[in-house]
């Protein structure tokens, strides 16, 4: 049953492409921008654009902050895809201007926010299911949801956190736990049809590398600092070379981190766009069934990526904040 | 370059959300599992050790039963030896006897032959004597039936005893 659906939702991802290419967008074939549909696809909006038409556009919650206007709440319909202004603010390429050109912040429930939130919930959901189960059938074999959690779960725990974090590793383990949980199903998530590029946005990687980053600051111990300024063992100058690269990595670390994670993931929607796409620029039904089949293969792939990401981040914000708090040796 | 420049709102949400996530996570989702986890770990562990344990006492008993039943053994063959030694030296014994009892009759009946033999014989002697006595009466008797040998007789011995 579940390698059923698994397989229809393969090949519904996989044809999609194709489909919309016959459908609804034929007319539009000739102003047809390649680069300008994947931006759009891959970039946060406020609006979930589902399919064309009238209803095909889902509005989504605009909130803005201004020190002259306060907080200011409306829907994204109000400006009717760039057409209208409302309450002095107007659309221009997909951002929001106020006309008077005052400065504000934007924090609307855009199509990430609105796909965070979604995530947030499901793993909700799911997690907590999950520990009913335990609670539930407590001390007794796994069953259901728990069976497909629990090698999870123990293969972050096993190793992913304790071999990098050392006798001290249950206090990290659910931030770690939850840090791979939210990538991996973000990552899933972000494959379906229609679903926005969440973990493929580097204001999600910046925000996880940075709490990484702050955790690996109050983990750190007194030898990884002495590891820093005056490296044991090197001569004095030497130092001057390595001291200023240590105090550049404390930061290239988490950097690479939010880098890597985002690459990846845009990367991934890129291709499997542009592979879609190559059927609306040839407009050809053998070319559709083709980059359907490899856009089918990618997303397999892709499906393995989302899992590897997911484990690459976890595993190195692991090894990160276990040598800042790695005891002498 | 859009893609690069991380937004304000959408960091402030995430912070919020995701802190919020790990939150409610670790308290109502990683705590109960963990420890499930961990109480159910430990308890295979135990079992594990106690079957092992049981293990090593049903070696323990296998071996000890091997050892009383070979001591058994060893208790069953001492007294099988015990028994046919005892056996041997009774049947020696008994041959020994027997043939000292027999020797012993033998030489009784050789003792009681030869007595019953010298009666025998004294008998027989006797009663030859008598029998020669009753044959030399008789005889004599013959003999000296009539006068003229007695006085034959007589005159020898008278002559013997004229030539003293």
């Amino acid at each position: 049953m579940l390698r059923k659906i698994i397989v229809l939702l393969l090949i519904f991802v996989g044809f999609s492409g194709t489909s919309m290419a016959f459908s609804g967008e034929e007319g539009e074939s000739e102003s047809f921008n390649t680069g300008e549909m994947i931006m759009e696809h891959i970039s946060d909006a406020h609006e979930w654009h589902l399919w064309n038409g009238h209803y095909g556009t889902l509005p989504l919650p605009v909130i803005l902050y201004s020190q002259q206007n306060g907080i200011v709440a409306f829907l994204s319909s109000k400006f009717e895809h760039g057409h209208a202004s409302y309450q002095g603010y107007k659309m221009e390429e997909g951002h929001i201007v106020a006309e008077d050109g005052h400065s504000f912040i934007d924090f609307s429930i855009t199509k990430n926010v609105a796909q965070l939130m979604f995530n947030v919930v499901l793993m909700f959901v799911v997690f907590f299911t999950a520990a009913k189960g335990y609670k539930k059938r407590e001390g007794r074999a796994p069953k259901g949801l728990q069976s497909l959690l629990e090698p999870i779960i123990i293969f972050v725990r096993d190793e992913i956190v304790k071999p990098n974090i050392g006798k001290n590793y249950n206090k990290y383990l659910p931030y770690f736990l939850t840090l791979f949980f939210f990538i991996w199903f973000g990552n899933l998530i972000g494959l379906m049809p229609g679903a926005a590029n969440l973990t493929g946005n580097i204001a999600i990687t910046c925000v996880l590398a940075v709490i990484t980053l702050v955790l690996t600051m109050f983990s750190s111990n007194k030898h990884y600092w002495k590891h820093i300024f005056w490296p044991p063992g090197v001569p004095v100058p030497i130092k001057f070379i390595i001291v200023p690269i240590e105090i550049i990595g404390i930061l290239t670390k988490p950097f690479s981190l939010m880098i890597r994670l985002f690459v990846a993931i845009t990367a991934g929607h890129i291709v499997l766009l542009s592979l879609m796409f190559m059927t609306f620029i040839f407009a050809s039904w053998g070319v559709g069934i083709g980059s359907s089949l490899v856009v089918l293969f990618i997303n397999i792939i892709e499906i393995l990526v989302a899992t590897i990401q997911a484990y690459v981040f976890t595993l190195f914000s692991s090894m990160y904040i276990g040598m800042a708090m790695e005891e002498h040796h | 370059m859009e893609l690069l420049t991380p937004g304000v709102g959408l960091i402030f949400w995430q912070t919020v959300i995701f802190l919020s996530l790990v939150f409610l996570l670790s308290k109502f989702a990683w705590k109960p599992i963990l420890s499930a986890l961990r109480i159910r770990e430990e308890s295979i562990e135990e079992a594990l050790s106690l079957a092992e344990e049981a293990r090593k006492e049903i070696a323990n008993l296998k071996s000890d039963n091997e050892k009383l039943l070979d001591q058994a053994r060893q208790e069953r063959e001492a007294i099988m030896r015990e028994a046919r030694e005892a056996a041997n030296v009774m049947r020696e014994e008994a041959r020994t006897e027997a043939g000292k009892t027999t020797e012993k009759m033998i030489s009784d009946a050789r003792a009681a032959i030869e007595a019953e033999k010298q009666a025998a014989m004294s008998d027989v002697r006797n009663q030859v004597t008598e029998l020669s006595l009753v044959i030399a009466e008789k005889i004599l008797k013959t003999q000296l039936a009539g006068n003229k040998e007695q006085e034959k007789l007589i005159t020898e011995y008278v002559k013997e005893l004229n030539l003293n």
